[in-house]
């Protein structure tokens, strides 16, 4: 058998001198790595509980109310008064990034809850076919259909929704939540396929499990992780897409402030205001960054327990 | 071999018919028909039937649908009720802007993701390795649009050394078609190539802790040479997989990086159709789209076993 | 005394950022061609000292102490991977443990065959395909000409380990290591890459580093063993005194626990406890006459072995004397290949013409290597899959007809114990829910639950506190016994164990088998026992199947099978099996 160093400077090794503890414990989980895991998951909640924050702040207060102008203060420069500065027609900047985080969160839960409820179960419903014979074929239309669906990126389904429908925060959230499904589909799919042919699902079985049972006991907990990494993932995503939308001006409309529009809006003054960009840029980066971090930080707490089973 | 690629090939024309039929659908059958859209709301009733007679838009669904993807098999992709133009030159001359940027783009970030992505896996441990993750981490979260503003701020606004907008075709100057270039394929690069650097990272680290590593330098190959000569090729096989579903991204991504440029691409027709309720356009143009990213995925999924002895031999 | 071959002096290992060493002053020679056995259970190190002379060792282990290798001066472990890279494969080579992945997947065997010898660029580049060809051949490679174009996926593990084998011995090193070479390996299989790797020692005329757990395989290739245990050495000794007058605690209690020949007063295999009572290898009638079959007559007949249990069982058994308790007949299972959008396959025939019995009361072994169709068979017994001609009753359960209400009778009347204590707990859920699982789905009521449930705990010898703990807390041979008191908690009539112990370490191996035989013993079961291991079902079992390709080999009594095999395979299987006394006699 392989030795793994981490394994014997593990206090609870102490008892566990087996084979396959020892497999199980890989080279991976060195403290020190771990640590800095850790520290990508602490990252990440920093950011997205600052964004968090500040949309629910702006619901009590915000510096100004965001349509209040001021045509004596435009443009300005950072302040006292604007910490962030004023837009062209002196509306307070800080006040608009502060309304901007409701809606990018308000698009991040929608999408990601729509794609969660729709395609989570559609990935273990197409593992528990795939693993009957004669329900084989059921799997392979589900999967084809998902593929089906991942031709169309999630800016590309908003552009599309938007011109069908009109241009709006719904149907930019709607879109990008049915071009996240694919995503938990076959994250959803592959973790059942791999919880069912585990020797614990055999085992459950052989105890007279129903289906059911074990759909909800065995592959319920064990795929969590995996889902819950995916949401965070997909919220990412859903941000940086609901940012373009609003962008190219297919997605929140005026007057609701977003962080996307706030980007456009500041096009024209590039030369003479940068900053003008800057603070919704670097609000939409943080998002962003907040989520992926903080979904890289929860794989890496998962993944390790994933590792074992296989083992 | 041939079956596998014959059968992706079925694969691939059944994915294309089943996506025209939901984007027909969405069309065509959602609220609001093409000629009131393409009127307005406040056309009148005759007004309104006069341009779907005129387009043959009272006619059953089925028929249209069947006309429609007759025609685009044939190269049409039919007439805009909204300018009265043909939608097929504007794409075949949009198409070849978009896929320049494209093209160069996805290559500019393999040449820069591949090397960043091994150099921060064998330095896993040290500054290099920790400082190529952290940017690559920054990087995915900066918006390509975001990117594209910070670069024409510095290189275009304040140094001056590329033009902010613009397109020139390569037949009316070389040198001006690369200058305008530079800075729309740079900002759709930079983003795509933090993607790709964590995947190349990735696909290293998880190549280097296979057994096969190990015996390749038990054979007497140094740590750092047996990543290249036996690693590489190994990794390659995830970092395609994921290249081609960027590429797919990239395309989509490419439609903002167009409008902020002005360059006459593909996504500025679609915003432009969108904008004028054009939907014979926008239908058009998304199954252009749709088209070109099944394609993408069909290249990949022949590619793989191309590496992949395994694989050939299953298929 | 000639310049020793290799000399490590005061090896400690450390992980970084650890305050404890997992290898604590090891130190150990060997001379030019001499063939030492490093043994230790995992965790003992063995793989981390042998990884240390390769320069192998992972980055995040920092080592101390000297390793001095004959061609080279200075310390190897603070030569720079420059230097490592080229001593290894020209001066010491190793062969890995897992023959499946060593190989690079995408890469022709010819191919990686010939870089090893373009590395260290010893013969003439021109000469390297008649060479490789030439390597194919002494390690008995079939058909070495079209298998020089072949991709490793296409070969079974024991090929490739030879591949293995030709590209260490490639450059002629003056050491090998090997670590666990076969340990992936069938049994059959196992004896002849042995002898392999015995012969092409000698042909190139190294040393050897064998790395193992198991005594028995190391007593057939080694002069010289050295005992690890929890990173330090414990024993050095030859074969023949570690064997026969070992003089540490662990090396005794391992020796007692890996001898599946000899049992205590109880009748029960000596473990880590119980060893101050081993005598040592039951060698008495084949000390001088180092003829396997010899000895193997005496083993049956020995009324101090492992059958006393057995012939208990075996008494009771007839004295019930009623129809048997499970019947298959003529079963066959084929495998469709399918095919929607997916890749057309052959039909693959797992079980072909199955046909035996088992009486209640009797512990049935099934043995078998990869391939035989054991697990297909468990599949059909207990429920699970169906057969596709043929039948097979148990109980009074018609299982290829049974309605799923019948399947579920059945199911709680046979459990099954299986192979992979890490996976076959799920690792989200709590020890108590685990053994729980059974009775919840048999409808039992939340008290009787919980009392069933803790009573079942403490006949495994588990306490209580362990209800509340989750699987990953458990070593390997704690989590077996969890996986045995889910199997049993509802009280079934038929015990079904698959592989149960191939993934333990020997001392633990020894404990889980005893407590099997009292739990069978205890609650009156029948036993069916698979395994690829024929001494673990010899010293269990009372009737032995013996499977090949789907097929049963031969049958019958456990004595009659070993005495006086009928069939070539059951021949060479049993010739195959590693024992200590076979060993011991061979080196002795």
């Amino acid at each position: 058998m392989s030795q793994t160093p981490t394994g014997a400077t593990d206090p609870r090794d102490d008892v566990a001198v087996d084979a396959a503890t020892a497999r199980a414990r890989g080279p991976a989980t060195s403290s020190r790595q771990s640590l800095r895991l850790n520290a990508s998951m602490i990252i990440g909640t920093c950011f997205v509980t600052l964004i968090v924050g500040l949309a629910l702040v702006s619901f009590i207060w915000t510096p100004y109310a965001p349509s209040e102008i001021d045509p004596v203060a435009r443009l300005q420069s950072a302040s006292l008064a604007h910490p962030f500065g004023t837009d062209k027609f002196g509306r307070d900047t800080l006040t608009w990034v502060m309304f901007g985080a409701r809606i990018t969160l308000l698009v991040g839960v929608v999408a990601v809850g729509i794609a969660l409820l729709i395609g989570t179960p559609i990935g273990i419903i197409a593992a528990l076919f795939a693993k009957q014979s004669w329900g084989i074929w059921i799997d392979a239309v589900i999967m084809r259909a998902n593929d089906i669906l991942l031709a169309f990126p999630a800016l590309l389904l908003a552009i599309i929704f938007a011109a069908v429908f009109s241009p709006g925060t719904g149907p930019a959230m709607i879109a990008v939540g049915i071009a996240a499904i694919p995503g938990f589909a076959r994250v959803a799919r592959s973790g059942t396929l791999q919880v069912l042919g585990s020797e614990y699902v055999r085992a459950a079985r052989a105890s007279n499990r129903r289906v059911s049972a074990i759909a909800v006991v065995h592959v319920l907990p064990n795929i969590a992780g995996m889902v819950i990494v995916q949401a965070s993932v997909a919220f990412a995503i859903s941000v940086l897409a609901e940012a373009g939308l609003s962008f190219l001006g297919l997605g929140t409309q005026a007057p609701v402030p977003s962080w996307g529009r706030m980007l456009q809006e500041s096009q024209q003054f590039l030369s003479t205001h940068p900053e003008l960009a800057l603070w919704p840029g670097m609000f939409i980066a943080l998002a962003v960054l907040g989520f992926n971090l903080l979904g890289d930080g929860l794989r890496d707490r998962f993944d390790p327990k994933m590792e074992a089973r296989r083992g | 071999m041939l079956t596998y690629a014959i059968n992706r090939a079925i694969q691939f024309a059944l994915s294309l018919l089943v996506a025209s039929v939901v984007v027909f659908a969405l069309m065509s059958l959602l609220p609001g028909n093409a000629a009131q859209v393409a009127l307005g709301t406040n056309a009148t009733p005759e007004a309104v039937a006069a341009l779907e007679a005129q387009y043959g838009l009272d006619r059953p669904p089925v028929i249209r649908y069947f006309d429609w993807v007759g025609g685009m098999l044939g190269g049409d992709f039919g007439t805009s009720y909204v300018t009265g133009a043909e939608i097929t030159p504007v794409i075949i001359d949009s198409v070849q802007v978009t896929a320049i940027l494209v093209i160069a783009a996805i290559v500019l970030s393999i040449l820069i993701a591949v090397p960043l992505g091994t150099f921060a896996a064998l330095g896993q441990r040290n500054w290099i390795g920790v400082t190529i993750s952290a940017a690559s981490q920054v990087g995915i979260a900066i918006p390509n649009f975001l990117a594209a503003i910070i670069l024409v701020i510095v290189f275009s606004l304040r140094l001056g050394w590329f033009p902010s907008q613009g397109w020139m075709a390569p037949v009316e100057g070389f040198g001006g078609f690369v200058l305008r270039l530079v800075l729309p394929v740079v900002s759709l690069a930079l983003v795509q190539a933090a993607i790709l650097t964590r995947y190349v990272r990735s696909a290293v680290l998880d190549v280097m802790r296979e057994d096969f590593i190990r015996t390749a330098r038990a054979k007497g190959l140094t740590k750092t040479r047996a990543l290249f000569v036996h690693g590489l090729r190994n990794a390659a096989i995830p970092v395609i997989t994921v290249a081609g579903v960027q590429l797919a991204t990239l395309l989509v991504g490419a439609v903002i990086i167009e409008q902020i440029f002005v360059l006459p691409g593909i996504g500025s027709e679609l915003v432009r159709a969108v904008a004028n309720r054009d939907l014979v356009a926008v239908q058009g143009i998304v199954m252009v789209l749709v088209l070109l990213v099944l394609i993408i995925n069909l290249i990949v999924d022949i590619l793989v076993p191309v590496v992949d002895p395994r694989i050939r031999n299953a298929a | 005394m000639a310049e020793n071959l290799l000399e490590v002096r005061d090896l400690t290992i450390t992980p970084s950022g650890a305050d404890a060493a997992v290898l604590h002053d090891v130190s150990l020679n060997l001379e030019p061609g001499e063939r030492v056995g490093l043994i230790g259970e995992s965790g003992s190190g063995k793989s981390l000292t042998a990884q240390s002379v390769m320069g192998l060792l992972p980055e995040e282990l920092h080592a101390e102490g000297r390793v001095h290798l004959q061609g080279h001066h200075g310390n190897l472990l603070e030569a720079n991977e420059k230097t490592l890279a080229s001593l290894r494969s020209d001066i010491v080579s190793m062969v890995f443990q897992e023959p499946m992945s060593a190989l690079n997947p995408l890469m022709r065997i010819g191919d990686q065959i010939a870089e090893v010898l373009r590395i260290h660029g010893k013969i003439p580049r021109a000469q390297i395909p008649a060479r490789v060809k030439e390597l194919l051949e002494d390690v008995r490679m079939p058909d070495p000409d079209s298998a020089r174009f072949a991709y490793p996926h296409q070969m079974s593990g024991g090929q490739r380990q030879r591949v293995m084998l030709a590209i260490a011995l490639a450059n002629s090193p003056k050491l090998l290591i090997c670590d666990e070479p076969t340990t992936a390996l069938d049994v059959t299989v196992q004896r002849h890459m042995l002898d392999l790797i015995a012969e092409r020692v000698s042909a190139v005329e190294a040393g050897l580093l064998f790395i193992t757990h198991d005594l028995a395989v190391v007593a057939g290739v080694c002069d010289r063993v050295i005992v690890m245990y929890r990173g330090r050495i414990v024993e050095t000794g030859t074969v023949t005194e570690i064997f026969t007058d070992p003089q540490h605690e662990y090396t005794r209690g391992l020796l007692a626990s890996s001898d599946l020949e000899a049992t205590d007063g109880n009748g029960r295999l000596f473990t880590l406890k119980t060893a101050l009572a081993y005598t040592g290898p039951q060698t008495s009638a084949g000390e001088d006459t180092p003829d396997p079959v010899g000895t193997e007559t005496v083993e049956a007949d020995d009324p101090a072995g492992g059958n006393i249990a057995v012939d208990d069982v075996g008494e009771a058994a007839s004295a019930r004397d009623s129809a048997p308790l499970i019947e298959v007949a003529d079963v066959t299972r084929v495998f469709k290949g399918r095919g929607l959008f997916g890749r057309r396959r052959s039909d693959v025939t797992a079980l072909d013409g199955i046909d035996f019995s088992v009486a209640a009361g009797e512990r049935l072994g099934i043995v078998g290597e990869s391939g035989s169709g054991k697990s297909t068979l468990l599949g059909i017994l207990s429920g699970l899959d169906r057969p596709t001609t043929g039948h097979v009753r148990v109980g009074d359960i018609r299982v290829e007809a049974a309605s799923s209400r019948s399947l579920r009778a059945l199911r709680e009347n046979l459990q099954i114990v299986f192979q992979d204590p890490f996976a076959s707990l799920d690792p989200r859920m709590r020890v108590a829910d685990i053994v729980a699982e059974p009775l919840i789905a048999a409808g039992v009521e939340k008290d009787e639950r919980i009392a069933r449930v803790e009573e079942m705990l403490e006949a495994v010898d588990l306490d209580a506190r362990s209800l509340r703990r989750y699987p990953h807390q458990f070593s390997g041979g704690q989590r077996q016994r969890i996986s045995i008191a889910r199997a049993l908690v509802t009280r079934p009539q038929i015990l079904v164990a698959d592989e149960p112990v191939s993934a333990l370490d020997v001392s633990v191996r020894a404990q889980v088998l005893n407590l099997l035989t009292d739990l069978v013993e205890d609650y009156a079961l029948t036993l069916l026992f698979v395994s690829h291991d024929l001494g673990v079902v010899q010293h269990l079992c009372s009737q032995i199947i013996v499977m090949k390709d789907g097929r049963i080999v031969e049958s019958g009594a456990t004595e009659d099978i070993y005495a006086n095999p009928r069939q070539e395979y059951t021949r060479r299987l049993i010739a195959a099996t590693p024992s200590l006394t076979d060993a011991l006699g061979a080196s002795g």
